[in-house]
């Protein structure tokens, strides 16, 4: 057993502002512990029954005092509230620049992990460190959660969602991946590690695995056996819209609605397909896919569409297989 | 000060415990006095339940392997939280103490509806019977939250009948509400005014507000997950073009509020005993009347906090955090005016008071690891793991079970005309004290060093703290065992209580006799002074 510590290993460069935050928590949260354990006991003490005839006089408050114990802890609280909402925002917002994609799929109970160059791995996520790591998450059943304590982040895998979240790992090693939202029967053995290695290994370790097709290579199969390529044919007027230069750019409804082309809209267009129909076509031509699909396929056919797009400023950088 | 002292000779011979005899005056009784005691009789009755799933889920995590199999694990807490949340806690101290003791505090001869108090009893006991039910054919795995699209599609137990429990204890819950708003309104003596309510009426008033308005909610939520079980209607799977997350706002419409159901009459408690025990009237009477309503009304807003890593919104997520720890400052205005309270006060260190400064010391940690939640930065890390679990422990078992036992050490002359033997009394709340903060402080520790709840086996970092937390709560289980005993042995054979032991303010002290008659009093009560008059200032001529 190695020394105690009531921190977990940091290992992005968000886990030391969390940790900092936590410090300034624990200050107060001690501190207002302590004051009040303190007056506490000192009347207890101070004040003891000394004969069973005492009849202390009647105190009714003090406006001031009330209103100084309400302030000033709102006003300590205010700094947790600003504090916590800054990192937050930061923690969950990913760069809109150069971010490493990688996409997670949660099933009752393991985590299905795919690389843009079509590397695939099961409970085990490899990561560079000094790069924005970007991770989409799907569920194919219940709702999970995917924790990495050392990162301090998790977020929840929604069934029929995606939800992102992102990280920049700092510090070579091993550190756990847990569900953290109870998913059934194997809840506490849907676990599994992320590794952190310098970029130099990480180059070597992704050219050593996968299948030498990446993920954009395997959508574009996807929608060739779907047979969605008869009618969204690129380049040129189909039944349906082309998708070339789609992903990322507004997109104009038919009830003349513009909506942003990201990987949520086109999930819903594959899925139901009717949900939203784009200005100049008809509903009712794409069959609804709805459970047709596997979210591994989904999220293959989501990277393919991304391939055909160039990138638009936002999206500049986006990992191209090497 | 005008006090009417009983005839003596009506005094102890006729009151409400030997009015009547036989399993009929119990079961058709309409005395909120014997209405309460049901209800003390069948939540001592779950408590026990739950507190063993929580003894066998204690032993499981010896092991970083565990002991049981993965669902008998998954079922040891489900139920443990069912059992506990809706019916121990929701219950415990309005249904009990509340009802006991709400009448005569207000000078009343009983509540409003005391056929619909008997009926909301055997509501309780139709839904504790369909939750034991549900347990004795195999239990539920769903965890007492039972989010969808697992409880509504994934689970293979018996989810619709212990949903379906829940569901009507609920109704028992609204109807106690509905009493005791009518009754507070409405059934106060003369001289009673909202100005000089007992804060214990005031705490019950604001529980009761919210168990009318909230708890509607919870059923709703139940039954649509039900229908969803029985006819797919895709309200909440996502593969039926339902929404899962819409499962988590209606229930934490509910659940949260519930959290203030089940604290606000354990700080109703504590405003008695720290006024009783200190001799002095309460510090900011006003200031701690109307925090309860604060936090019931603020309370409805918050319920968002539980959703900050859910894919909620990150604006809306902003907004519930905001309210959290705008909630936060009726709780703090609490503390501070006890505390305050005490000051210059006489103090004496009986049993209820050593349970008030038990709830003090750990409602302040409880509280104070709110605001860990609250900021959302840290509740990524922390939610979903122990941190959360230590938390409402601290709250819910440091502050509502010891405003609990104190209430019931501090009434029990009240009740059963006898006294408890202090020192094993005393004995015991240091028991309880010393087992609980064993058993849960570890559990902050693991929950910051990610240790993930429900797990039934875990990483062997976590081993020691495991082992730690297991073995306070062997010590806390005894704790709780003892007071079963003694309580029980003063009930036929302690000494027989004077009127008012402790020498305390309040009608159900000074105008009812001990134990009370049918109808509370004697003579019609009048009130001529403000609550807790402690020093014996003179009414205010108004």
């Amino acid at each position: 057993m190695g020394s105690f510590s009531i921190f977990p290993p940091r290992a992005s460069a968000g886990a030391g502002e969390v940790d900092a935050l936590y410090a300034y928590l624990l200050l107060v949260g001690i501190g207002m512990t302590v004051l009040i354990f303190f007056f506490v006991f000192l009347f207890a003490i101070k004040y003891r029954r000394k004969s069973p005839q005492d009849r202390p006089r009647a105190i009714h408050g003090s406006i001031p005092l009330e209103i100084a114990w309400s302030v000033i802890p709102f006003l300590i609280m205010l700094v947790m509230f600003g504090w916590g909402t800054e990192l937050y925002f930061r923690n969950y917002t990913p760069p809109s620049g150069d971010t490493l994609d990688i996409y997670i799929v949660g099933k009752q109970w393991m985590w299905k992990i795919q690389y843009p160059g079509g590397q695939r791995e099961i409970n085990e996520l490899h990561v560079p460190t000094g790069r924005a790591v970007k991770l989409t998450l799907a569920s194919e059943d219940v709702i999970h959660s995917f924790y990495i304590p050392a990162f301090r982040l998790k977020h929840d895998v929604v069934p029929g969602s995606y939800q992102t979240f992102w990280f920049e790992p700092t510090k070579p090693g091993r550190y756990h991946i847990f569900c953290a939202e109870y998913c059934g029967t194997n809840h506490s053995r849907m676990i599994g590690w992320v590794t952190v290695m310098d970029p130099v290994r990480y180059q070597t370790w992704l050219s050593g695995g996968g299948t030498g097709e990446s993920m954009a290579e395997l959508g574009q199969k996807v929608f060739e056996k779907y047979g969605c390529v008869t009618c969204h044919v690129l380049d040129q007027q189909g039944r349906c819209p082309s998708l070339r230069n789609v992903f990322g750019r507004p997109v104009q409804l038919a009830d003349g609605r513009s909506v942003l082309a990201d990987e949520a809209y086109i999930r819903e267009s594959i899925l139901n397909p009717n949900a939203k129909i784009v200005k100049g076509y008809h509903p009712d031509i794409m069959p609804v896919f709805q459970g047709q699909i596997g979210e591994e396929s989904l999220l293959q056919l989501i990277v393919y569409i991304k391939s055909l797009s160039v990138p638009t400023s936002a999206q500049l950088g986006q990992e191209v297989p090497k | 000060m005008s006090t009417t002292l009983p005839h003596p000779d009506l005094d102890v011979r006729t009151n409400y415990l030997n009015a009547d005899y036989g399993w009929k005056s119990w079961l058709f009784t309409t005395d909120h006095k014997r209405i309460a005691l049901l209800y003390l009789f069948s939540i001592t009755a779950f408590f026990f339940v739950g507190g063993a799933f929580a003894v066998m889920m204690r032993l499981n995590l010896l092991s970083p392997n565990g002991i049981f199999a993965h669902d008998t694990y998954n079922k040891l807490f489900t139920m443990h939280g069912v059992v506990m949340v809706f019916f121990f806690l929701v219950p415990s101290i309005p249904a009990t103490l509340g009802n006991f003791l709400i009448p005569p505090m207000i000078g009343a001869r009983d509540l409003a509806f005391p056929r619909i108090n008997l009926l909301s009893w055997y509501i309780y006991i139709v839904g504790g019977v369909m939750a034991l039910a549900a347990i004795v054919r195999g239990g539920v795995d769903t965890g007492w939250t039972f989010y969808a699209p697992f409880s509504s599609t994934y689970s293979n137990t018996h989810v619709i009948l212990a949903a379906m429990g829940v569901f009507v204890a609920g109704f028992s819950s609204i109807l106690t509400g509905l009493n005791f708003i009518i009754t507070i309104h409405t059934m106060r003596c003369p001289g009673m005014y909202w100005s000089r309510l007992p804060l214990f009426v005031w705490g019950h008033y604001a529980t009761a507000l919210i168990q009318v308005l909230a708890t509607p909610v919870l059923a709703i939520t139940v039954f649509l997950l039900c229908l969803e079980r029985v006819l797919h209607t895709g309200i909440f799977d996502p593969s039926l073009g339902g929404d899962p997350v819409l499962f988590q706002h209606l229930f934490w419409f509910y659940s949260h509020p519930a959290v203030y159901i089940m604290i606000l009459p354990g700080m109703a408690v504590i405003s008695e005993l720290v006024a009783c025990f200190s001799r002095k009237a309460i510090f900011g009477y006003g200031f701690v009347a109307f925090s309860s309503v604060a936090i019931a009304v603020l309370g409805f807003l918050v319920w968002g906090h539980h959703l900050f890593v859910a894919g909620q919104s990150m604006y809306a997520s902003m907004v519930f955090s905001f309210i959290s720890f705008l909630v936060a400052v009726p709780s703090a205005i609490k503390v501070f005016n006890w505390t305050a309270t005490m000051y210059q006060g006489s103090i004496s260190y009986d049993t209820p008071m050593l349970y008030a400064f038990g709830f003090i010391g750990l409602f302040t940690i409880g509280g104070l690891t709110g605001l860990f939640l609250a900021t959302m930065a840290i509740d990524v890390h922390v939610t979903d793991t122990y941190f959360v679990i230590a938390h409402f422990h601290y709250v819910m078992v440091g502050g509502m079970v010891m405003a609990y036992l104190g209430g019931i050490h501090f009434w029990f002359p009240k009740i059963t005309g006898r006294l408890y033997p202090e020192a094993w009394a005393k004995f015991a709340a240091l028991v309880i004290f010393v087992g609980f903060n064993l058993t849960f402080f570890p559990q902050f520790i693991l929950g910051y060093l990610g240790m993930p709840r429900r797990y039934a086996t875990y990483a062997d970092e976590f081993h020691t703290l495991n082992v730690m937390s297991t073995a306070g709560a062997s010590i806390l289980g005894i704790g709780y065992l003892i007071p079963m005993i003694y309580l029980a042995w003063a009930w036929r054979f302690g000494p027989i209580s004077p009127q008012n032991p402790w020498h305390a303010k309040g009608l159900e002290w000074e105008q009812s006799p001990t134990p009370p008659p049918t109808f509370n009093f004697i003579e019609p009560p009048v009130v001529t002074e403000a609550a807790y008059n402690y020093s014996g200032e003179e009414a205010e001529i108004g």
